[in-house]
């Protein structure tokens, strides 16, 4: 309730709060709001000579190449784009979470293996590697998932290694251990809940990243494939098109980028509050 | 100093056998086929075997894995697939053109970053503050591709400013490199605005200003030399994301790159090609980070003495 009051009160998370409900209302009321069917091919929806209609009061952000309405694919756009969203960081962020927690507690030659790990991970071209990942597996949503999944848990892991090494040289670590407290009781009851805010924090602010990434694989063709919609596969489909009708790239453009930046404004603003030593930071 | 850079040189070796390695797995373990691709579709199952033989890819992994390494230590990539050409040649004639668009981007990106979060800082809590902050946001949550094809629709095909694609003159790099300086400036800006408010509180600055000095002088010899440091390890990091990144720029603007490059050959699964992009990219991020912690100890004292 503190955390959602002082959000409330400053104008750019409230901003980002406000999108962030239109976005996930879109998702979820795709199917009574869109006036049409988001395949719907329609007669009417191409001019006499082929072309995409812009937008006017019957198709709202106008048509796309194949005569679909434009609206009703960005508001179905809306569930893949927060499906791989939530599903995507969700794996990330418990990757990144367990990597994190095992290296930092258990140090030695294990912790010590899996940082390296991490280390590597870190030079590794991430955007270069869910492009090959994508483009030589059969993309399939689920696909897009996992592949932004496995390349965006390592900052994660970074973090969480850090403030785990932190935590466990706290003197109420120690008190614990020498009450007799095994390491599993440490880690769930002790160390865990300490660590919620960066997973919360990394969680929303993660959702911006993947939604980034799954319009960019989906704009070169190896994302989600057509016909089911992704706010990166309309622009795909259109994007030889854009120069005679610059809406079919500039509304899922602008859906994007609203969307990346309000999760990024949500995710900076609970840093703000989850986290009082990082305020007033970059 | 010396054994540091040594000792960061045996790391940097060791990353890059790592990530070959993975790179190498990865690639073997997905089910597309490069013989089958070069053959076509109407091939028989025996020119497939054929061309597989000849590729060596009818060797066990570790045999396949072990000749490549043995090519790389002798700086040999291997040759291409599909272009039947040796794979450094190819990334050695593209490099040049990403070089030119990395170094413009971050150009861009830093002088952008520098101006708009001098100014922030200065106002700071200001409705200028905001709106930089503000403008920074969007900056970072901008898809590149978009970003891309926005600047294309109004400086190229409304304006006519610029040329659409290609590569050549000074004029075809400004889109490219505008793309990727507007994206990264979010950043920088945010960096470079909270390195000046941190050095503005400072008591010297205050001197400064009580002996009279001027608001630019005090902003450009006193606090800005703080704010270098993170610029530089950032740009450190930039230049390791660049190279993977360019491949949307590239491809929007015809740019003749290595991001291009890679982009065919994951095309046409020409693993040689995508091996030994990803291997310069890699080696990108390690040395933007090498480089990034050399230079840090030359411009500050204060690193040098511990």
């Amino acid at each position: 309730m503190h955390v959602l009051k002082t959000m409330l009160r400053q104008p750019s998370a409230l901003f980002g709060l406000i999108i962030v409900t239109v976005v996930v209302l879109m998702a979820l009321g795709a199917p009574w709001i869109a006036p049409y069917s988001p395949d719907n091919q329609m007669f009417d929806g191409l001019s006499i000579e082929g072309a995409p209609l812009p937008p006017s009061t019957r198709f709202l952000l106008g048509t796309d190449t194949l005569g679909r309405d434009l609206f009703s694919r960005l508001l179905f756009g809306a569930r893949t784009s927060l499906v791989i969203g939530l599903v995507a960081n969700g794996i990330a962020v418990a990757i990144g979470l367990l990597v994190g927690v095992l290296s930092g507690y258990l140090r030695g030659a294990v912790g010590g293996l899996l940082m390296r790990f991490t280390d590597l991970m870190m030079a590794f071209p991430a955007l270069l590697l869910a492009i090959v990942l994508a483009a030589l597996l059969h993309p399939s949503l689920w696909i897009v998932a996992m592949v932004i999944a496995l390349v965006n848990w390592v900052q994660v892991a970074r973090i969480v290694y850090t403030e785990t090494r932190g935590l466990v040289e706290r003197d109420f670590i120690l008190a614990e251990r020498s009450l007799g407290a095994g390491h599993l009781r440490i880690l769930f009851v002790h160390i865990l809940p300490h660590l919620m805010p960066t997973a919360i924090v990394w969680g929303t602010l993660g959702i911006a990243t993947t939604v980034l990434l799954e319009a960019t694989l989906s704009f070169l063709g190896i994302g989600v494939q057509p016909p089911q919609p992704s706010w990166g596969n309309i622009i795909f489909e259109s994007q030889s098109y854009f120069q005679a009708a610059p809406w079919l790239v500039f509304f899922p453009g602008a859906i994007i980028l609203l969307t990346a930046l309000s999760f990024n404004l949500v995710g900076d603003a609970l840093r703000d509050i989850l986290d009082p030593t990082q305020r007033g930071r970059g | 100093m010396l054994l540091l850079v040594l000792r960061r040189l045996l790391q940097t070796a060791l990353i890059l056998l790592g990530v070959a390695a993975i790179t190498f797995l990865l690639l073997y373990a997905l089910p597309a086929d490069p013989a089958r691709m070069i053959a076509g579709r109407s091939a028989t199952a025996q020119t497939v075997a054929n061309i597989r033989r000849e590729l060596g890819l009818d060797q066990p992994f570790p045999v396949q894995f072990w000749t490549y390494l043995h090519g790389i230590l002798q700086g040999n990539l291997g040759r291409s697939y599909a272009q039947k050409t040796d794979v450094g040649a190819l990334i050695m004639a593209r490099l040049p053109a990403t070089l030119i668009l990395m170094a413009a981007g971050i150009f861009v990106e830093v002088v952008l970053g520098l101006i708009l979060g001098i100014i922030a800082a200065l106002r700071r809590g200001g409705p200028v503050d905001r709106v930089v902050m503000m403008a920074s946001f969007v900056g970072v949550s901008a898809p590149q591709f978009v970003v891309a094809l926005l600047l294309l629709y109004v400086f190229a095909v409304t304006l006519g400013w610029f040329p659409m694609s290609g590569f050549g003159s000074a004029a075809h790099v400004v889109l490219p490199a505008a793309t990727l300086g507007i994206l990264g400036a979010g950043w920088y800006a945010r960096m470079v605005r909270s390195a000046m408010i941190d050095v503005l509180n400072q008591d010297y600055v205050r001197t400064a200003r009580a002996k009279g000095l001027s608001s630019a002088r005090i902003v450009l010899r006193h606090a800005l030399p703080n704010a270098l440091l993170p610029i530089i390890a950032m740009i450190g990091i930039d230049i390791g994301q660049f190279m993977g990144g360019v491949v949307v720029v590239e491809a929007v603007y015809g740019w003749p790159g290595i991001g291009q490059l890679a982009w065919q050959a994951i095309q046409q699964v020409d693993i040689p090609i995508i091996m030994g992009v990803t291997l310069v990219s890699a080696l990108a991020i390690v040395l933007g980070n090498l480089l990034a912690d050399i230079i840090a100890p030359l411009i500050d004292p204060r690193i040098r003495a511990r």
